[in-house]
Order: structure tokens, then sequence, then C-alpha cells
């Protein structure tokens, strides 16, 4: 196969520029743990309600000063609303929904997963700027979709 | 290449603008619908405004556009390609056949979507539920396109028979490349649709997965993105250079590309599941591989299409570094248009390459972002190349002149003006936080203030994009009915190589490639949905709140 001499040094190029791009992604995986929320882990949507921790989902603590939170999205609401945790702690998320997939935004941070009935998603982020923020629903659930918002109060740890 | 084939019998090109027709059309209403979609989110309160009307109008807007336009317009394409570089279909009542079948799924499923019962969105995941004729009509849509596929297939082996030992036409190399990968996609889809969601629209079985059912919705959904890609590649390696008056660059690296697109861009589904759970990060970061190495091809097209373009230039007597550029007919809406769309795929494939990448992902998923990102790739890239292949098509499939040829020229400036404001704005709404596919941007009045300005603006762009593509459907439907009948019908042509490829070579195996192709699948996807069926389930009963 002939290929011009220019061409040649452009597609080792481009090969080297997706070499560096994943190179980037592979070590960051490897060092920071920098990983998408891609827990397995199924529940019963149907007896949702009279699950121990999704029945009546709360912020619960941990022995490390971290935090559990349960969330519950069904349309169109999250429960529980607002969700308070401690800054600069680590903070996991459990999810799932009652009735169709909804999506769990934390606007302006990247805690973004989708919450699928019959699934758990979780993930552990920190928040290391105390204040207020807004939880949004961003799968498409219905017809009030939009209003499907919630808050979450990020609070200046005790001294 | 284009000697060899005598000139068409009158007629032999209907089959072909059909299906340009019925695109036009779907994009015609679906562009309409896209204007309201803007106002809404900017919180424009127009009259008849309601939640229930912009559910239903993003479901018709994306099906109509993302399907129904694209999918048509491609198989058009295909046809008219076909006749010229083969000089024949082969299976032409089949074809007519596929497309009554699939132009009556699209009516009934737009019907269903009208009619308020299949508000799901063009992705339709589950437990949302449709009417059942809402599944039916798109599966009926995808046959037809698989019919169609059989007659270039075979038209091609016709051919094949009385021409041994000469590689297939470059346009008709990157359209079989297209068809195979459609093949490879919609197998996912229709285990989707036929297995999972048909019999639990009709009641069938009670609950249905909908991790499962999103895995192989995506199987299908980025493939789809490459089916629209490839023909639009087509057009820039064969029919640009020509119309600009160059040479193709090179013809066995054109043959690669479409080769590497197939193998490469099915095995890259879980691209779209970063945020989900049911599926390992090993498997995510698999996917993510093939998807940064699906960028190589685009990478290597870049180079080859511009540098049959300098090739133009230069032919025209350009001497210094960039004055070939100033050479090009920019005034030509073939060229303009294809010119902007790769202009634009600088832009998307870059946001791509940050979408792709799961850490940045995670700003980005399900917001404006989204919405700006494919606007650009897809309502740009590929839209803008099929407007373009339009303006280029109708003179020699109807055998008239452009009507209206200054509408034309200009519009695809248009559409790119109002591309840039409504792209842009939503890029960086989603940066801040919007979601996609919100009624109105206030939310429900908290913290509009984020995105405040820019829904705004990118209202604005819409506007001027339907503008734009009323421009479009108004130069299509006077050429259609009044365009002046040329004497003799303006003649399909494409790009020479500079060197012509003249024995198959290793690009040229099909059978191959294809074999390849589904190992690279089964690798990509057999363990992830082993592994999901393995485990413990609880399905869901359906849901239909709206
Ligand atoms: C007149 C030009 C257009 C305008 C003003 C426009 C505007 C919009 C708007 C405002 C949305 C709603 C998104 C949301 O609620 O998140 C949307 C969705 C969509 N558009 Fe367009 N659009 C145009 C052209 C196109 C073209 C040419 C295509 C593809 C060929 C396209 C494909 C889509 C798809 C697939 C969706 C559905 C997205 C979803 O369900 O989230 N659009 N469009
Ligand atoms: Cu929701
Ligand atoms: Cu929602």
């Amino acid at each position: 196969m002939h290929v011009e001499l220019y061409e040649r040094i452009w597609m080792w190029a481009a090969a080297g520029v997706i070499a560096v791009f994943l190179g980037t992604i592979v070590l960051t995986a490897g060092l920071h743990a920098i990983q998408p929320p891609s827990h397995i882990e199924t529940i019963d949507p149907a007896t949702l309600s009279q699950d121990p921790e999704f029945g009546d989902p709360k912020v619960t603590a941990r022995p490390d000063g971290g935090v559990v939170v349960s969330v519950r999205a069904e349309m169109f609401s999250f429960t529980p609303d607002p969700i308070e945790v401690p800054a600069n702690r680590p903070v996991t998320f459990r999810l799932t929904s009652a009735d169709v997939i909804h999506g769990f935004e934390i606007v302006g941070t990247n805690a973004n997963a989708m919450a699928i009935p019959g699934y758990v998603s979780q993930f552990t982020v920190s928040f290391a700027n105390p204040g207020e923020y807004l939880i949004a629903c961003n799968e498409y659930c219905g017809l009030m979709h939009h209003n499907m918002v919630g808050k979450l109060i990020v609070k200046e740890e005790a001294p | 290449m284009t000697a060899a084939v005598a000139p068409p019998a009158p007629g032999s090109h209907r089959l072909a603008a059909a299906h340009i027709g019925v695109a036009v059309a779907a994009f015609g209403v679906a562009s309409a619908m896209g204007v309201l979609q803007g106002l809404s989110i900017a919180d424009v309160n127009f009259p008849w405004r309601s939640e229930s009307l912009y559910y239903l109008s993003v479901t018709a807007h994306g099906v109509l556009m993302a399907l129904v336009f694209t999918t048509f317009f491609i198989m058009g394409l295909g046809y008219a390609l076909a006749q010229a570089t083969l000089g024949r279909i082969t299976g032409r009542g089949a074809g007519w056949f596929a497309f009554w079948l699939a132009a009556i799924g699209s009516v009934a499923a737009a019907a269903t979507i009208l009619m308020g019962q299949s508000t799901v969105l063009y992705t339709f995941y589950p437990p949302l539920q449709a009417h059942p004729l809402f599944y039916i009509g798109a599966t009926l849509l995808v046959v037809g396109s698989w019919i169609w596929g059989g007659v270039m297939i075979a038209s091609y082996r016709a051919w094949r028979r009385e021409h041994p030992g000469v590689p297939a036409p470059l346009p008709m190399h990157g359209m079989l490349a297209t068809i195979i990968l459609w093949y490879l996609a919609t197998f996912g889809l229709a285990v989707e649709v036929v297995v999972m969601l048909i019999p639990w629209s009709l009641g069938w079985v009670a609950t249905i997965d909908p991790v499962l059912a999103r895995t192989f919705f995506w199987w299908f959904g980025h493939p789809l993105v490459y089916f629209w890609l490839m023909p639009a590649y087509v057009v820039w390696y064969n029919v640009l250079p020509r119309a600009a008056g160059g040479r193709l660059f090179s013809d066995p690296l054109t043959r690669m590309v479409f080769i590497l697109f197939l193998l490469l861009s099915t095995p890259v589904g879980f691209h779209h599941q970063f945020a989900d759970p049911g599926i390992s990060a090993g498997w995510k970061l698999l996917h993510t591989f093939t998807t940064y190495a699906v960028l190589y091809p685009s990478f290597v097209t870049a180079f080859t299409v511009i540098a049959s373009l300098e090739v133009a230039g230069r032919l025209k007597g350009a001497k210094g570094l960039f004055d070939w550029i100033g050479r090009l007919p920019w005034g030509d809406p073939l060229f303009a248009s294809v010119a902007l769309a790769m202009l634009s795929f600088t832009f998307g494939g870059f946001g791509g390459a940050i979408n792709a990448a799961y850490a940045m992902n995670s700003m980005v998923h399900n917001t404006a972002w989204i919405m700006g990102h494919f606007h650009l790739v897809l309502g740009t890239t590929v839209a803008l190349t099929f407007m373009g292949a339009t303006y280029w098509l109708l003179p020699r499939l109807l055998g008239r002149d452009l009507r209206f040829p200054g509408l034309a020229r200009a519009q695809p400036y248009l559409w790119f003006l109002g591309m840039v404001l409504f792209s842009i704005s939503y890029h960086i709404a989603g940066l801040r936080g919007l979601p996609r596919r919100v009624y109105s941007a206030a939310l429900s009045g908290a913290d509009g203030a984020r995105w405040h300005g820019l829904t705004e603006i990118a209202a604005v762009g819409g506007v001027i994009l339907f503008l734009s593509a009323l421009w479009f459907v108004i130069v299509v439907v006077a050429t259609w009915v009044g365009g002046r009948r040329l004497a003799t019908p303006a003649t399909f042509e494409f790009a020479v190589p500079l060197r012509p490829v003249t024995a198959p070579g290793v690009w040229d195996r099909f059978g191959l490639w294809t074999a390849v192709a589904i190992g690279l699948v089964a690798l990509a996807y057999a363990w992830p949905i082993a592994h999901l069926l393995m485990h413990p389930r609880f399905g869901s009963p359906p849901f239909k709140p709206f």
C-alpha cells in the first residue's frame, strides 16, 4: 500500500495522540482509583417500600467519619430531601429507583449517576466546599421530569 | 470508474428519489418541532405550550431526525450510488417493497407518538412503555433497511460476477462497509425490541430488566452514529474533491478507513453507560479503549480529504501555503455544506473525546452539553452533509435544475451560524449542570440563574436553524415540482484517486473483516451480558407517566 510521507507522519502522530489519551485514563484509573460508578447489586423494586435500607432511606454515619447516603428516586422526588453531609469526608451514595429510570446529578460537582429500578448504584465522593447544592434528575422520567429536584447541604465540620 | 457505466435508463433513479423525498419530509417536520423545543427550554411561553406537548415533540423530533431522516436518506444515497457506479440495482421490486415497509412502519410509530401514547423519547428506555405499534413500527423501518442492504449486496455481487479481478468502486466499498456494520448493529436492537420490548408491551411478559435493555440499546446506539457518519464520509471522499475540481489523495487509505469503522464502531457501547450500575469498571475501560481507537480512522480522514482539497486548489493555480483554500468553490451548495460539516466535526470530535473519558464524562453526562454535542456531530456534520448531497443528487436523480440556487448557496452558512449559537450555549449550560430533556430550564424554579441567558441564545440559534431548514425544504420542493428540465441529465462523477488501486487488496476482503468484526463484538459483549444474565435480577413492570 503506497502512503505519502506526510500522510505517514500524520498517521503516526494521530496514533500517538490516541495513545496519550488512553495512557492518561489508565494512569488515573490506576493511581487515583478514578473509576465510573460500576457497582453490581440488585434489589427488587416491587418490595422497595419494605426494604430495610430503601424503605426509609437516610444518611448514616460510618466508623471512619464518613457517611453513607441511601437515596430512593421516584416520580418526581428524591428521598431523603434535603440530604445533609459533612464537608471533606468520604460520602458514599447508594441509589435506586422505585419506578422508572432517573438521573442523580449534584449540579456543579462530578457526582452523576443513574438510578435504575432493580439495581443499586454506588459511588463515593467528598465535598470540599460547604454550602447548598441543587440535585437534579437528568434522565427523562415523565411529564414532570424537569420538576424533579432535591437539595444537598454540605456542612462545615464541627471543630 | 465513471466511464465504464452506461447512461441509466429513464426512471432508474425513481427508487432513490422516493427515499430522499421521505427523508426531506421527515427533516422538515422535525425541524419545526426543534425550534419550539428550543423556545420551551428558554421558558418562552408561546400558545399551546405544555409539558405533554414538549415531551411528545422531543420524542417525535428525535425519532424523525435520528431514525427516519437519516435511514431514508442513506438508503436513497445507496441506491443512487449503486445505480451510478455499478450500472444496476438488482432486485428493484424488493427495494420498493422495503420502501413501503419502512414508510408504513415510520408512519405507524409517528402516529402513536403524535397521539401521545409513546412519549418515551427516541431512546425508549424501559420501564417507560410505549404503545406496541411504536416498537412494531420501528421494527418495520429496520426490516426495510435490512432488505435495502440485501438489494445493495445483490447488486454488488451481480456486478462482481461480470467484473472479476477489479476492486469495488470506491463509493460502493464505503456503502458495503456501512451495510455490514448496520447488520451487526441492528442485531442488538432486534434483541432488545423483538425479544424484550414487544412481548412486554403486549403484556405477554410482566416485567423487563432495564439494564439489559439499555445494554442492547447501546450495542446498537453507538454504531448507529457510524451508520450515519460513514455515508457522509462516502460523500466527503468521493464527491467533495470532485466538486472542488481535485483528485482523491489516497485510494487504499480510504478503503482502510471504512474497514476500521466496520471493526471498531460496535464494541464501544458501554461509553454510553459509564454512569450505569450493573456493568463492571473493567469492561467500561475496555470499551473506552475501542472508543478512542475509533477516533483513528477519523484522524486519517481529516488528512486525506483536506489533502484532496489542497490538490484541487493547486490544480487551479494556488501557490502559497494557504491560498488554495481561497480557490475552493465556497459558493457551491454541496461544497459549502460539506466544508462546514467538516469544520463542525473538528469541534464535535474534540467534544466526543471528552465525553469518552469517564472522569470528564461525569461532569457532562445527561446535561445540555450532550445536546450541544450531538447537534454538532449528527445535526451538522451528518445532516449538513446530507443536505449538501441532496443539492448534488436532485439534478442527477430528477433530471431537473436546482430552483432558487441563491437560497441553496446561503442555506449552509445560515445553518452553521445558527448552530454556533445553539451548540456553544448548550455546551456551556451543560458544563454548568443544566440537565438535558427539560421542558423548562427554570426546572422547578430552582437555580435557573446558572444558565440564565444561555438558553435564550440557544433559542435564537434554534430560530436561525429553523429558517435554514425552511430554505432547504423550499429549494427541494421547488426543484421537484418546478425545476427546469435538463436536456441531458446531470451525470454522476466521482473523484479520481491520484493513484487508483487496480487489483483488490486486503481492504477489499469483506468476508474476512466481517468475521473479525463479529469476533470483536463477541469479545466486548459476551461476558458482560452473560454475567448480567447469571446475576439474580428483578424485572420492572411498565410505567406510562405521560
Ligand atoms: C432546526 C434545527 C434543530 C433544532 C432547532 C433542534 C433543537 C432541538 C432541541 C431543543 C432538542 C431538545 C433537547 C432536550 O430537550 O434535551 C432537540 C433534541 C434532539 N435533536 Fe434536534 N434540533 C434541530 C435539528 C436536529 C437535527 C438535524 C438532528 C439530527 C439529524 C437532531 C437530532 C435531535 C435528537 C436525536 C434529539 C433528541 C434528544 C433526546 O431525546 O434527548 N436535531 N433538538
Ligand atoms: Cu427522574
Ligand atoms: Cu427525570
